[in-house]
């Protein structure tokens, strides 16, 4: 992996000092890291990485502070040519979806059946093409991110992806979960209203 | 002499604020009472302000200046008053006089500064104006342009808002000339193509201006930091929309390489984020759609007239050595508001 810091760079330096690090990478591709401190840069380097088919994500680190992270050569192959980017600023084709996950099981019926479903429709939505930005997790939704659950394995892989996974604090609290949470961030009433308002879509399952 | 004008930002047109930035401020700016003899003000988003004198004579004024988007101070200056002299023949008036404005760092080397204002100052006498003052500022950074002033009559105004559906569109110079620039500041571009760049920002819009008198011009615009399709879609005022076809649009040709090299301005970006939403484009090649947001400093004008009477007007535009085009035509509103097909 190589890291690339154009704090401070204006376009298009940041996307010359990145092409200059993926050629350092050689036939065997790679990954690298691009740190840069502004948005339009990050559309920048995007924009790159999808015409040159090369993963891409993006993640806000701090004020003024992001970080693009371009998987080159075999591991492009595997994550998707054109897998959408978890971008600051939607694109505008991309719509913001919200997974709302309010129990431990998916539909009314059988609680097993619906655990069962529940472990299937999160492994199903870390296959999509599209995936979401966010998924929330409240009342009994917070047990599933937390040690324990059947389905860790696949929310670390859709969080290795840029999905946002986060999970109800007061629920967490309710039910004695705080120090058992293993994927994601804890986060707060507010910020569950903000996404659920803010986005496009909404899924519940 | 220190020739090298130090300039760590992106320079000229990229160097404008974003449309969408701008917008919101303009919007909330407090209005005095409407004086019925300002013709064009902030509202039509126009090149220029003009001013009713007289029933015969109504002043343009415009101000326009940057920081260096080339190396070499005499060559800035010419562009940088080209630049600002522009928006005066994008009214359809002629240039009287200007004023510099300047910023310029205390430590420089002033020969640096005179190199500037001759090139500025020898770009005004080529308008056929005269240069009158200006104002000059210590600053961090070197910034150079004019404000300037020209008469038109108010009968003959070119808005950018006049075009009607069933016009052609006619661009008079070559987009790419931000792409140019920026390679260039990544010592990428080729000779060739900043030579082509540098003489197309040095040209006067006043030859092209020139060729239009005589045929009824509904609309006219400059192209310049809000790139081609950022002022095109001002020109559709909310209430047009255009066919625009990409391989009629004439374009620096190494400006498509560069742009195929991501070699892009965070001021392309930024158009992109503000006009994209309004346009569809049908087989266009990534490159060119970059061309098409890029910023220009000093581009070409962006004419609308009747069907009949553009294939005469482009043949004037020829004639005077213009790389123009009949770039597209206006239609009634519809959607997308821009079409841009690889035709």
């Amino acid at each position: 992996m190589i890291q690339v810091n154009a704090m401070g760079d204006t376009c298009p330096i940041p996307v010359v000092k990145t092409k200059n690090a993926i050629k350092e990478l050689g036939e065997a591709g790679g990954v690298v890291e691009t740190l840069v401190d502004n948005e339009i840069s990050v559309q920048n380097l995007t924009k790159m990485a999808n015409q040159k088919g090369y993963g891409v994500k993006s993640e806000k680190l701090g004020e003024n502070q992001f970080k693009v992270t371009m998987t080159v050569g075999e591991g492009a192959a595997r994550i998707g040519e054109n897998e959408p980017t978890e971008c600051i600023v939607p694109s505008g084709r991309e719509k913001n979806v919200v997974v709302a996950v309010s129990s431990d099981a998916m539909g009314l019926g059988s609680e097993k059946l619906g655990k069962t479903l529940l472990k299937g429709f999160l492994y199903a939505l870390g296959q999509q093409d599209v995936l979401p930005r966010t998924i929330l997790f409240y009342n009994g939704g917070a047990s599933v991110t937390c040690e324990d659950s059947a389905s860790l394995e696949d929310l670390k892989s859709l969080e290795a992806q840029g999905v946002e996974i986060m999970t109800c604090g007061t629920c967490l609290d309710f039910y004695g979960l705080t120090e058992k949470l293993k994927v994601g961030e804890i986060t707060n009433m507010y910020t569950i209203v903000e996404k659920l308002t803010g986005a496009d879509l909404v899924v519940k399952p | 002499m220190e020739e090298k004008i130090v300039f760590c930002k992106g320079g000229g047109c990229t160097a404008k604020l974003g449309a969408g930035v701008l917008e919101r401020v303009l919007e909330r700016l407090p209005r005095g009472p409407a004086d019925k003899d300002l013709l064009v003000g902030f509202d039509s988003r126009d090149d220029a302000a003009v001013y009713r004198v007289t029933d015969e004579a109504a002043i343009v004024q415009t101000l326009d200046f940057f920081p260096p988007m080339v190396d070499d101070p005499y060559t800035f200056g010419r562009i940088a008053a080209a630049n600002a002299l522009s928006d005066v023949y994008a009214m359809g008036g002629e240039v009287k006089t200007a004023l510099n404005i300047v910023c310029f760092p205390e430590k420089m080397d002033l020969n640096v500064l005179g190199e500037i204002m001759r090139g500025g100052s020898e770009k005004v006498i080529e308008a056929g104006g005269t240069l009158v003052g200006g104002h000059s500022i210590a600053d961090s950074d070197v910034k150079y342009g004019l404000s300037v002033t020209g008469l038109v009559h108010p009968d003959r105004i070119y808005p950018n808002n006049g075009g009607r559906a069933g016009d052609r569109l006619i661009l008079t110079k070559r987009l790419g000339v931000g792409i140019v620039c920026t390679a260039n500041r990544v010592g990428e571009a080729s000779r060739e193509a900043m030579d082509a760049a540098v003489d197309s920002m040095t040209t006067l819009n006043k030859y092209a201006a020139g060729c239009c008198r005589g045929f009824d011009i509904h609309a006219c615009t400059d192209v310049t930091g809000f790139s081609f399709l950022g002022h095109l879609h001002e020109m559709m005022d909310g209430r047009l929309s255009c066919h625009i076809h990409a391989g009629r649009v004439p374009v620096i040709p190494q400006a498509l390489d560069y742009a195929g090299e991501f070699l892009l301005t965070a001021a392309a970006q930024r158009n992109r984020n503000h006009t994209g939403p309004f346009v569809r484009f049908e087989g266009v090649p990534f490159a060119m759609e970059e061309v098409l947001f890029d910023p220009q400093t000093s581009g070409g004008l962006l004419i609308a007239l009747g069907a009949e009477e553009a294939p005469a007007l482009l043949e004037a535009l020829r004639a005077i050595g213009a790389p123009a085009e009949i770039v597209g035509e206006i239609t009634e509103r519809r959607e997308p508001e821009i079409l841009v097909t690889n035709d």
